[in-house]
């Protein structure tokens, strides 16, 4: 069946911000679909509030609207486009809400727009678990015993009936948010509550436990002529109990037998059908008992998941991608397999590898949060890795993640007996793979292993193997050949095997001595059909086998280092940077070659580079590709400045090994990481930094401490996202982070800053030659300093910054840049106070901000970065129109649009052991998972649209929570006096409420969190309150009013409800809600927007 | 570890470690892209004669079981996998599948780049190879050299049931067939069964008459090794079945069999298809079934027309998507029908399962007089009729 003739525009709608199962693959997914539709001649619309996306670039869809995911804001985007579909199944749940939110409310219908891919009765059947349970059993199928329950009541006596433990499933929430395992009744009672608030329909599925079982998914597609096939089997090697997305996962299953399998393949079909997802990607998840082989079906997404954009890098089928094509009427017989380029994508791929994902978690960014994994997703990202065998592709996954361990053997451990050990892996925990193995090396059995962890005997025997070859590694008089390619072959690293074998001298020795016995893996392909056809794409993998499959090519070849494992504070921007640096470089004649280790990533899509290398990036790794590469044709170099920390840290060692790094250099980076360096840096320059000093024992960091005086900013050298930053107030706090900081070592001192209280705090992005500075955007913050730039707020162009202030940043930037020796991007965070400009760090690197600061300036940065690091300059750049041919991000047209930057925080996904909810303080040390922006003609629309966007529209009536600082309190009597003339009933803390009165402002006395029962931060845990306000300024010691302000805004972010912290926050809030209750927040595409901003620049160089 | 060397006739060598029983073995070097079922496989009669690659690289996970074999031995004249399972791993289990193919003497090679192979068989066709853990390179290549090509081999017999018998109905009896054993497999009658059939399977030299006699309302031909056009009695029987106007239902083998009863031409693939992922579009019903394959020759027949045959008009009725090879022949004017892939599936999956329904429905047809011919089904592959 060919395309559908009667639609012309199609509407896509994006996931929105990341948070913790749902991440960076929907950008993957949407990507990929705005591509194919645009590219069949459909008009594309597009709205994503998540600027760090490379769906949202101007350039992928015909208009992208970068507005708040809400069913208001969506119908305003539909108003104005008017398409004849919305395509909602590519944008994971928040998509899926928004599609069943505005068929519900009638919009759909009123603006005649159809929902394809998947209708809202298939939505509702696959969601609904007691309607979903239902038709599992109509068509033959088991399922576990359940029921739908509405109050806790309800679940207690369902409990009963079934039997404890029992599942807790809240309804319709994304990443299993709510969902447990309750082993009695107070448990269940708790877990229940928690789960009846979390679900935006009030129930809760009580389920018979499956724990323990083996758990299994699939990937179908389905199309308009009812043809189905199976993309992708999925075993969890963690059992039923461990979330899908938490588990270590393995692709195709292992375990099964072809009937095993087929029963499975077959029931899926068959609940896909019934469940009448007529097109499109949908996932099945499935439990086998491990002894009787019973099979039920757990559930079903009837939409493109996390799990898809695993299954489509797994095996090379592009399921978004086909899924948009199925949406507007093809069928899959009429689709090409792009990898073969002959054969049709109505087949099944099949794997002559194993792919083993493994996730990564951020535990230590919440001190408190319960670690044990259960049926919530906690992981923030996941690695993917490729290999012959299993062992391979886990040992390459292991060394992926860039934990502390880097694959067995790399980390000391506390020495313990085979029963301990044992004992330990009944708990489900991030790393119980090391655990298992060193349950192995003391003694425990394969079956004492497999019994304890709940994994499949298989899997256990295969870790035993790799332990027995590392014992066999360690304990034979010499390493020969023939054991060193056994280890290889099995995916132990070079580290692996130095750690095993002190005498090599190191990862480098192991190396010299590997590469002299021409041990060296070759590359093999994925192809979706284990080689039966040959493959045009360049999808490699590395392997310890015989036959290398890399074509030679003439073309100069840059390699693109990418940044791994999503993390806090390492995320979906720098994968953003590294696919413009992709477009930029392939633009510029170089064939570019991507190498990332991240499944959820547009980088790691087969379309994207010339060349894809799935692989850890491990220096080993890293360079094996290299001289893959060299001997295929000329590398010119490897970008590692736009991945973030992980590419950077391989720098030096890259240039030691004699690849040539393209941009800045690593000395010059080791410049600005360095503080003692940096120090020099600020002194050749005349800049001032924050009084500080560097401290390697507590009684150091508190002489330095003395001399500047506290507050200070603790925290280690060399970070990314303010890991282990604190700011303290006192000797005590002072030594105890000290004895915190297992790792200070005279190589790792403790940097004491002086912490600038009442500062502005700036963010820059800019761009420099060796001649010229290209500023890209000043971000002025909303938060208060001391708050990671990563977790503000932030406003470009900035909203207080006069002229003078732009030029002496401008001049301050250049001056860095110069100094350090920048070739590319540069990110620096100042401080101004009183006039005084501070600087606090600088990165010459691309930052998290790039994409942000790219879309509200229409500049592409990573993509000029990219040009820079192969010798083009910025006059030359301006010339090619990569830049603005005159200006940059200091002159912006004060006409121009304004956008705000919001941070998304991950608060709510964490609980302590007992149940409670994590303490949700925002520091130095960046915890948000993700970001949103507003963009509009005005700072207050900008701002409430940012708001919007990150917790829901701001309220247009109801109450409102007033905590004021003192010198805040003159300030805040109109915009708090405009919301109580708007009908808003306003609380307040005492001293806030007797300035109120005073201006005639009604306003009822709450206590302070420290006043005890009824405080401000129950009432706000209530519910009772809409919108918090609360200025919070510095003092020292605990239960002030900075503590008491961290407890408001936790309260806040516990409810989902906006919190403003700042003046100019809160006028602008109430700027933002006059436009609400006018009505009038409009929409407009970036496109326009973007247009905007070029009149007004050539309206401004016209003079 | 004792060392195994493979040897492909264009003298290609892969080293590497001992699988199953030791000593040398020759066959065709085919390659199969299953992620499932190597015990479905290496019991399979119709890769007798053959070395089989797999290339999905760990094998042997599940072990072998008392279920799941798809004939009374293992056929394959030799195994090739890369990564073997050191324990079987799963609630069904036995024993080991190592162990199984020493008890019957499976020569096999294992840690070899599988892939390589493949690619190689891929580009150059399947060939004459050779398995062994004690002759050198040199003797390996000189026996494979001097072994019989897979063309013009007559391999049915071999493998096919020495005497009749009879596999009964599940629940009551609505048909009887002959079968005519070319190297079938239990799934075959397995699915008959449950629709209702009762299933005579008759050697592979069978003559119509014997056919004719014991399936009183259809005759079922088999898949099964070797090549096609050395299989003349099996031509012969098929005619006489066609003559007699008996339905008639041919799987893989019994495909090519009825293509050349029809006077239609076999050749033989380059590397053939060997998997459980294949796109076959039901030209009938226009959906598209992922399908099992094994099979190394084809039917020869024009796809844009009907052929015009001493028993009637045949068209192609099933067309492989990967590359348009032949993969199912209607008769319009006589009562049979075939294909080329395997909807008994064991291994692959169950898409083209309802194939048997078809085959009972043509017979239903036939008894009642209304209809000589197959008709037109359009049905899903859940096997419900749309």
């Amino acid at each position: 069946m060919p395309k559908r003739a009667d639609l012309q525009h199609v509407l896509v709608i994006g996931s929105g911000p990341i948070v913790i199962g749902q991440a960076s693959e929907f950008d993957y997914s949407g990507t990929q679909a705005c591509r194919v539709l645009k590219a069949e001649g459909l008009r594309v619309s597009l709205v994503n509030s998540n600027p760090a996306t490379i769906m949202t670039d101007p350039e992928v869809a015909d208009a992208t609207y970068i507005e708040p995911l809400t069913p208001e804001f969506v119908e305003r985007v539909i108003a104005k486009e008017r398409p004849d579909a919305v395509l909602a199944t590519l944008g994971g749940q928040t998509a899926l809400n928004i599609a069943i939110g505005l068929f519900e409310n009638g919009v759909l219908d009123k603006y005649g727009v159809q929902l394809i891919g998947a209708d809202v009765e298939a939505i509702n059947r696959g969601e609904d678990r007691q309607r979903f349970k239902d038709i599992v059993r109509s068509i033959g199928a088991d399922a576990p015993r359940s029921t739908v329950c509405g109050t806790v009541e309800e679940a207690l006596a369902t409990a009963e009936e079934v039997g404890y433990p029992v599942v807790i499933r809240p309804s319709f929430t994304m990443g299993g948010l709510g969902s447990g395992i309750a082993t009695d009744e107070p448990m269940l009672r708790r877990m229940a509550g928690h789960g009846l608030a979390d679900s935006p329909v009030h129930t809760v599925l009580i389920e018979e436990s499956v724990l323990g079982w083996k758990e299994y998914e699939l990937e179908l597609m389905r199309d308009r002529s009812d043809n189905v096939v199976v993309i992708c089997s999925i075993e969890n090697i963690d059992a039923m109990g461990v979330h899908t997305g938490d588990s270590v996962t393995v692709a195709p299953a292992m375990t099964l037998t072809d009937r095993e399998y087929q029963q499975m393949r077959d029931v899926g079909i068959a609940v896909l059908r019934e469940v009448g997802v007529e097109t499109g990607g949908c996932n099945i998840q499935f439990a086998v008992h491990p002894e009787t082989g019973r099979l039920v079906v757990i559930e079903m997404n009837p939409r493109v998941s996390r799990s898809s954009a695993l299954a489509s890098k797994a095996t090379g089928f592009p399921i978004a991608k086909i899924a948009a094509k199925l949406a507007i009427g093809y069928t899959l017989d009429e689709i090409t397999n792009d990898i073969t380029g002959v054969t049709p994508a109505s087949f099944e791929p099949s794997l002559d590898y194993v792919v083993v994902k493994i996730p990564r978690f951020a535990f230590e960014k919440f001190p408190g949060a319960d670690p044990r994994l259960t049926t919530t997703m906690k992981s923030v990202g996941e690695v993917m890795a490729m290999g012959r065998n299993f062992t391979e592709a886990l040992g390459k996954a292991m060394r992926s993640t860039e934990t502390t361990a880097a694959g067995f053997w790399t980390d000391a451990a506390e020495p313990a007996d085979a029963a301990a050990l044992v004992d330990k892996l009944r708990t489900p925990v991030d790393g119980r793979l090391y655990t298992a193995q060193r349950a192995l090396a003391a003694g425990a059995t394969v079956a004492e292993v497999s019994a304890a962890s709940g994994y499949d005997e298989w899997f256990v025997d295969q870790i035993a193997m790799v332990n027995e070859i590392g014992e066999q590694v360690r304990a034979a008089p010499s390493l020969t050949p023939e054991l060193l390619r056994l280890a290889k072959r099995h995916g132990l690293s070079d580290r692996q095997v130095a750690a095993l074998r002190p005498e090599l001298a190191g990862e480098d020795g192991v190396r010299v001595l590997r590469w002299r016995l021409g041990i060296r893996p070759v590359y093999k392909t994925v192809d979706t059909c284990a080689a039966e056809f040959a493959a045009r794409t360049p999808y490699h993998y590395s392997s310890y086998d015989e036959e290398n499959e890399v074509e030679p090519r003439t073309k100069a070849a840059v390699l693109i280092l990418g940044s791994g494992p999503n993390r806090i504070g390492q995320g979906v921007e720098f994968d953003y940077s590294c696919v413009h640096a992709v477009m930029a470089l392939q633009d510029a004649g170089y064939e570019a070659v991507m190498v990332n280790c991240n499944p959820e990533t547009v980088s790691t899509d087969y379309d994207t580079a010339d060349r894809l290398y799935f692989e850890p990036l491990t220096f080993e790794d890293v360079l094996e590709v290299v001289e893959a590469e060299r001997a295929a044709g000329p590398v010119a170099g490897v970008i590692c400045t736009l991945g973030g920390q992980t590419p950077l840290a391989l720098a030096q060692r890259l240039k030691d090994a004699g690849v040539p790094v393209l941009g800045t250099s690593p000395e010059a980076i080791d410049a600005a990481e360095d503080r003692g360096e940096f120090s020099r840096v600020l002194s050749d320059t005349g800049l001032l930094a924050p009084k500080h000093g560097m401290a390697t024992t507590f009684a150091q960091a508190q002489d330095i401490a003395a001399t500047i005086g506290y507050p200070v900013l603790v925290r280690p050298s060399y970070v990314l996202g303010g890991r282990g930053m604190e700011i303290v107030y006192d000797d005590a706090t002072l030594e105890s982070y000290i004895r915190k900081a297992t790792d200070v070592s005279t190589d790792h001192p403790v940097l004491v800053d002086r912490f600038l209280e009442d500062a502005i705090e700036i963010d820059v992005d800019a761009l420099y030659d060796g001649t010229d500075l290209y500023l890209g955007g000043v971000m002025e913050h909303i938060e208060e300093a001391g708050i990671h730039s990563g977790d503000s707020a932030c406003a470009l162009p900035p909203i207080t910054l006069g002229g003078a202030d732009l030029r002496g940043i401008r001049a301050a930037t250049e001056a860095l840049a110069a100094r350090i020796g920048v070739r590319g991007l540069m990110n620096v965070q100042y401080a101004l106070k009183d006039d005084v400009l501070y600087v606090l760090e600088a990165n010459p690197r691309a930052s998290r901000t790039v994409p942000f600061v790219s879309k509200a300036t229409a500049v592409q940065l990573a993509k000029a970065a990219a040009r820079i690091a192969v010798g083009e300059t910025i006059a030359s750049l301006r010339t090619a129109g990569v830049l603005p041919a005159t200006g940059d991000g200091t002159d912006l047209p004060v006409d121009g649009p304004i956008s705000v930057k919001e941070a998304v925080l991950p608060f709510h996904r964490f609980r302590t052991v007992e149940g409670q909810g994590v303490d949700t303080i925002l520091g130095p040390e960046m915890k948000s998972t993700g970001e949103v922006m507003g963009i509009d003609a005005e700072f207050g629309t900008a701002f409430a649209k940012s708001q919007a966007a990150a917790y829901g529209d701001l309220p247009t009536s109801g109450t409102v929570f007033v905590s004021l600082a003192n010198r805040d309190k003159r300030a805040a009597i109109f915009p708090v006096k405009r919301l109580a003339d708007l009908g808003f009933r306003v609380l307040a803390t005492e001293g806030t409420a007797q300035v109120l009165r005073r201006n005639g402002v009604a306003c009822e006395v709450v206590g302070k969190f420290s006043d005890g029962p009824g405080n401000c931060v129950e009432r706000i845990q209530s519910g009772e309150v809409d919108l918090v306000v609360n200025t919070p300024f510095g003092t020292p010691g605990n239960g002030g009013p900075r503590l008491d302000g961290y407890e408001i805004r936790a309260a806040a972010v516990g409810m989902g409800i906006p919190c403003i912290t700042t003046v100019q926050g809160m006028a602008a809030t109430v700027q933002g809600v006059e436009a609400l209750r006018r009505g009038d927040l409009g929409v407009r595409s970036l496109q326009e927007l973007h247009q905007v901003l070029a009149d007004a620049q050539a309206a401004k160089a016209r003079g | 570890m004792t060392e195994a060397l493979l040897v492909l006739e264009d003298g290609r060598t892969f080293r590497g470690e001992s699988y199953g029983a030791t000593g040398t073995t020759v066959g065709e070097a085919v390659f199969s892209t299953g992620m499932t079922g190597y015990q479905e496989t290496l019991t399979d009669p119709s890769y007798a004669g053959q070395i089989i690659t797999m290339t999905a690289p760990h094998v042997g996970n599940t072990g072998v079981n008392g279920e799941d074999d798809e004939s009374r031995r293992m056929w394959v004249a030799g195994f090739v996998v890369r990564d073997p399972a050191r324990r079987p791993a799963n609630w069904r289990a036995t024993g080991s599948l190592d162990d199984e193919l020493v008890a019957q003497g499976v020569v096999g090679i294992s840690g070899i780049d599988t892939r390589a192979l493949t690619r190689h068989l891929r580009d150059r066709g399947a060939m004459r190879a050779g398995i062994s853990t004690e002759l050198d390179q040199a003797e390996l290549l000189a026996r494979v050299t001097a072994s019989d090509s897979m063309t013009g081999a007559d391999l049915a017999p071999g493998v096919s049931a020495s005497e009749p018998y009879v596999v009964p109905a599940v629940g009551e009896k609505r048909f009887t067939i002959a079968a005519l054993d070319l190297g079938i497999k239990t799934a075959t009658p397995r699915y008959l069964a449950e629709l209702g059939v009762e299933t005579h399977v008759l050697p592979a030299t069978a003559t119509a008459e014997q056919l004719l006699e014991a399936g009183i309302d259809g005759v079922f031909v088999s898949n099964g090794p070797g090549d096609p056009a050395a299989a003349d009695y099996a031509v012969a029987a098929v005619r006489g079945v066609l003559e007699a106007r008996r339905p008639l239902f041919g799987i893989c083998f019994g495909n090519q069999i009825l293509g050349r009863a029809l006077g239609l031409g076999t050749y033989k693939l380059r590397f053939g298809h060997r998997g459980l992922n294949q796109p076959v579009l039901d030209r009938v019903s226009g959906t598209v079934r992922v399908t099992s394959h094994n099979h190394g020759f084809a039917v020869d027949a024009p796809l844009d027309r009907p052929t015009d045959t001493p028993f009637g008009p045949v068209e192609v009725s099933h067309v492989g998507l990967n590359d348009q090879v032949v993969e199912g022949l209607r008769l319009l004017e006589t009562p049979a029908f075939s294909v080329q892939f395997h909807p008994e599936a064991a291994a692959g999956p169950h898409d083209a399962n309802p194939l048997f329904g078809r085959f009972v429905d043509l017979m239903e047809a036939n008894k009642e007089g209304s209809a000589v011919t197959p008709a037109p089904v359009v049905e899903s592959s859940t096997g419900e009729k749309a």
